[in-house]
């Protein structure tokens, strides 16, 4: 009964907060998302939070994250940062446009991009609901889709985030950087960016979003992702999350796609003190192909879960998932992949696999990989495996006169590649292999 | 060969071969439940003081329950105020020997297949036979109460060894386990209790078929099994059940202890009524079975082919306490026309280097639903903890669904889980392989099937599993056009 009303306090907070917060958003509040917003708070009513008796969140209990109240990021914060602030803190081995946000808010200044092809945009939320509200209401359906608290409390709160839309037949010759600089030196702040990233017909597009600790303070990341990928489209969609370990990190990512399309959503998790992904895919039509690839670095006390759904509701198919997990400490890792292959989806061809590490002998992994199959003529599997570094492998390799921690590094990284060889862009895969280097080498495994 | 042969002629009965009536004067309670009810079936039964303050115990916490509702599992509520808790055919007080067996009785269970006086001499099997809820005739007493053994009813060993009972019995499955666990620890009217001293080994398969037979009547069977440090016993079930309209619940517990180096083996067959073409009918079995291998370096496995019931929700689970304990599961389960299945397993690993293996076999065909459901959960303590799990699903027909949820739960690093799962159709090249070695159609598929339930088969004692292999056939006949 205490932690019901700490979750109901924690609502009330937030539904209580928004009046102020819509009062606040001045030009914006007449754009044809102030309707969604409010409903998106009567449905937090509705919905609230989810304690660890809903199913979806069996093995995560939020009420850390209730007990604190964070205040919506103000919009008009004056924020004086330089690009050389931030340089670190990019992914610089490739080149690309780049946006930046600083609590979940565009900053001009410090973003660059230019030499798009036209037609295609590559912008800030908050600017287009302001001057072009139409190029995104065209899109409205995708925001229409609350389906959790925290989805809802998105909706309510958000004022900004990255937004690309790429028209039929159109290429973006370089990858869309998006940096997410959060944290607020003085409050404890909620960031809620939200991200929409349309392909075209016979389009492509390659979107990275990194999300950094900006600030000391306490804060929450809650992001929501629509996707909407068409015919014969193609997106890659990469994250790496690399917050402050005292956030608290969720995010949804909604993606449609239609017939022939492919998207491929790489999920790099190293920060964040209670991290939530919840990546779902519905496929509209046939010969569609969706890859999930997820790596999640775990130390200290973090709690890291990875809810992923593909949803097969037409023919011919395809389904990859490969999630991978190295977890230290007292780091908790959780799990949950579900395929759902529909009545009418035959031929689908769906493979799922979790393997996780553990070194430590306090780290703890909860994984549960669903199969729901209504068809029959279809090929589905799912693995999973957990357990330590292969004693074998490490004995050969200390053998050769390599010592015990490069010897674990190895090891480590040559499980973390499966992963990180599925990367595209080359510059980024180095800077990543070169994060988990650090990380390890930072955790004295 | 002739095997297959038979597994073919036994093909073309298309009903559900086992459904009859017999007409034998019922025993019964009136429909409903209350505490009277309750001291009704423990007077009935002659049960001590003790028994029916536990019984009254669980009914006072299961008031207290709420009725769990499954996810991927539908039918109506069950009327738990419209059920008969009691019922026992009418007999002598004591049996000396089968001419006082009522020869109704007798007929059924030569319909049924197990005649008991060719049983004595076959195989070397002892039936403890269990029709509509009550022991009727026990074999084979003497043999095994020389090795110091004791098979008979729970009823009886409620009077007879009240200190085993007590001790053991709930300590497995504690009334406040779940809702059907509450339910039978109030009502249970009768099962089998079988208790294996030190350093015995059981000479033969223990076995008892049950039997729901009167109109209406859920049948609440208590099985436990004690097996004392260095013995070894392997006890079989099997069941089947009259055709009948209302559905009929059926919430057994069965509980098993494993004491030092003590191996249990228990094998199901279940084939009770799993309802009409349309879905209309059939028992609804909800079942509670846990082993406990308290144990160091004990064993206990568990078997299951489940090919009958409307809906059947079960998960033979192990407590793997003892340093060393091993824990099996190995399941065919087979759903048609609108069965339900949500079956699957726990594993509990709690002592250190103790080891679990899974092997589940899931056919759905018809419009039936079939789910895989397990747990492994490896405790902080468990040093050394080994898993292997394998579901693998096979569908016929676009109508059916296959299902997998497994739970992995691991908080000890030096743990190693295993997990794998797929899912897939009968080919259509096996199929054609086979019709091109002039084999029809229906026998390749039987025989593909068989092959996928194979490794599960092999663990089931011999007869049992001649007996499975022609009941998976006349259970998916017709599904495969």
């Amino acid at each position: 009964m205490a932690i019901n009303k700490e979750f109901e306090s924690a609502k009330n907070w937030y539904i209580n907060n928004y009046k102020e917060f819509s009062a606040g958003l001045n030009g914006l509040s007449k754009s044809f998302f102030t309707p969604l917003r409010e409903n998106a708070i009567k449905d937090l009513g509705k919905l609230g939070f989810p304690t660890t008796k809903n199913e979806e969140w069996r093995y995560t209990n939020i009420s850390p994250l209730l007990k604190n109240n964070f205040i919506p990021a103000a919009a008009s914060r004056e924020i004086s940062l330089h690009f050389e602030d931030i340089k670190n803190k990019l992914f610089t081995g490739f080149e690309h446009h780049l946006l930046v946000f600083i609590n979940g808010i565009f900053s001009e200044e410090l973003s660059s991009v230019s030499n798009i092809p036209s037609g295609v945009i590559v912008d800030s939320f908050g600017k287009l609901l302001r001057n072009n509200p139409e190029v995104i209401e065209k899109y409205i359906d995708n925001f229409n889709n609350v389906q959790t608290a925290f989805d809802a409390l998105n909706t309510a709160y958000t004022t900004d985030g990255l937004v690309v839309i790429v028209p039929d037949g159109k290429v973006i010759d370089k990858p869309v950087q998006a940096l997410y600089l959060n944290g607020d030196d003085e409050n404890n702040v909620l960031i809620s960016p939200r991200n929409l990233v349309i392909v075209g017909k016979n389009s492509h597009a390659s979107v990275v979003t990194v999300y950094e600790p900006g600030a000391e303070q306490k804060y929450f990341t809650n992001i929501t992702t629509n996707i909407f990928v068409d015919e014969n489209g193609n997106l890659d969609l990469y994250k790496i999350q690399n917050e402050s370990e005292d956030s608290y990190h969720i995010e949804k990512v909604d993606a449609v796609q239609n017939k022939q399309s492919v998207f491929s959503h790489y999920n790099i998790l190293f920060g964040g003190g209670l991290v939530r992904n919840d990546i779902n895919t519905a496929m509209n039509d046939e010969f569609i192909e969706t890859n999930y690839y997820g790596l999640y670095l775990g130390n200290n006390k973090q709690h890291i879960d990875n809810h992923t759904f593909v949803d097969h509701a037409m023919p011919n198919c395809v389904s990859n998932e490969l999630y991978k997990g190295i977890l230290d400490d007292k780091a908790h890792g959780v799990f949950n992949g579900k395929i759902m292959v529909r009545k009418d989806a035959q031929k689908t061809n769906a493979y799922q696999s979790n393997k996780t590490v553990l070194l430590s002998k306090e780290a703890t992994i909860d994984t549960k990989p669903q199969l729901e199959i209504f068809a029959d003529d279809v090929k589905c599997s799912h693995g999973a495996t957990i357990g330590h570094l292969d004693d074998e492998a490490y004995f050969y390799i200390r053998s050769r006169g390599i010592p015990a921690e490069l010897a674990k590094s190895i090891l480590i990284r040559a499980f973390a590649n499966d992963v990180v060889e599925k990367i595209k862009i080359d510059g980024l895969k180095e800077q990543i292999n070169h994060l988990i280097f650090e990380h390890l080498h930072r955790i004295e495994i | 060969m002739s095997e297959d042969m038979k597994v073919v002629e036994d093909l073309t009965q298309s009903e559900y071969k086992w459904g009859f009536v017999t007409d034998i004067d019922a025993d019964e309670a009136p429909k409903g439940l209350n505490e009277d009810i309750i001291r009704f079936i423990s007077a009935k039964k002659n049960e001590p003081e003790w028994m029916t303050e536990w019984r009254l115990k669980a009914y006072r916490h299961w008031l207290k329950m709420v009725e769990p509702s499954w996810h991927n599992v539908k039918y109506p509520k069950v009327n738990f105020q419209d059920i008969k808790y009691y019922s026992a055919p009418k007999r002598k007080p004591q049996l000396e020997s089968l001419d006082e067996v009522d020869p109704e009785l007798l007929k059924t269970f030569e319909k049924l297949g197990i005649p008991l006086e060719e049983q004595k001499r076959l195989a070397g099997v002892a039936v403890d036979a269990v029709f509509d809820s009550v022991s009727v005739a026990t074999t084979f007493k003497e043999t095994l109460a020389e090795k110091g053994i004791i098979f008979c009813s729970i009823s009886e060993a409620i009077r007879n060894h009240p200190d085993l009972v007590k001790k053991y019995l709930g300590s497995v499955v504690p009334y406040t386990d779940n809702f059907y666990a509450a339910l039978n620890s109030a009502v249970f009217s009768d099962g089998s209790f079988v208790y294996i001293p030190n350093g015995v080994r059981c000479p033969m398969e223990l076995s008892t078929y049950f039997r729901i037979n009167a109109m209406d009547t859920g049948q609440f069977e208590r099985t436990l099994i004690i097996a004392e440090d260095n013995s070894y016993v392997s006890y079989l079930e099997g069941c089947t059940a009259p055709m009948r309209d209302e559905n009929q619940l059926h919430a057994a517990v069965v509980e098993l202890v494993a004491l030092d180096n003590a191996e249990i083996k228990y094998s199901t067959v279940q084939n009770w009524y799993p309802g009409d073409k349309n879905g209309k009918g059939g028992i609804y079995n909800f079942v509670t079975k846990r082993g406990a291998c308290r144990g160091k370096s004990s064993k206990i496995s568990w078997t299951q082919v489940e090919t009958g019931s409307a809906i059947t929700w079960k998960y033979p689970s192990c407590i793997l306490q003892g340093d060393n304990s091993v824990g099996e599961f190995y399941s065919v389960a087979v759903t048609n026309n609108f069965q339900q299945a949500d079956t699957g397993t726990k594993m509990v690993h709690i002592g250190k280097n103790t080891r679990s293996t899974i092997v589940s076999k899931g056919i759905s065909a018809g419009r039936s639903n079939n789910s895989y459901r397990g747990l492994v959960k490896v405790l902080k303590g468990a040093d050394g903890a080994r898993n292997f799990s394998q579901c693998d699903s096979m569908l016929m027909g676009d109508k059916c669904g296959a299902h997998t949820f497994p739970y992995i739960e691991v908080d000890n690093d030096s743990a190693m889980v295993e997990h794998e799962a797929t899912t897939s159709k009968v080919g259509e090249d096996q199929i054609f392989y086979l019709n091109q070695r002039g084999i029809s159609t229906e026998d390749a598929v039987n025989l593909i099937v068989n092959g996928f339930c194979k490794e599960v088969f092999n663990e089931l004692p011999m007869e049992f599993a001649v007996e499975a292999q022609k009941l998976l056939a006349i259970s998916l006949e017709g599904s495969v056009g």
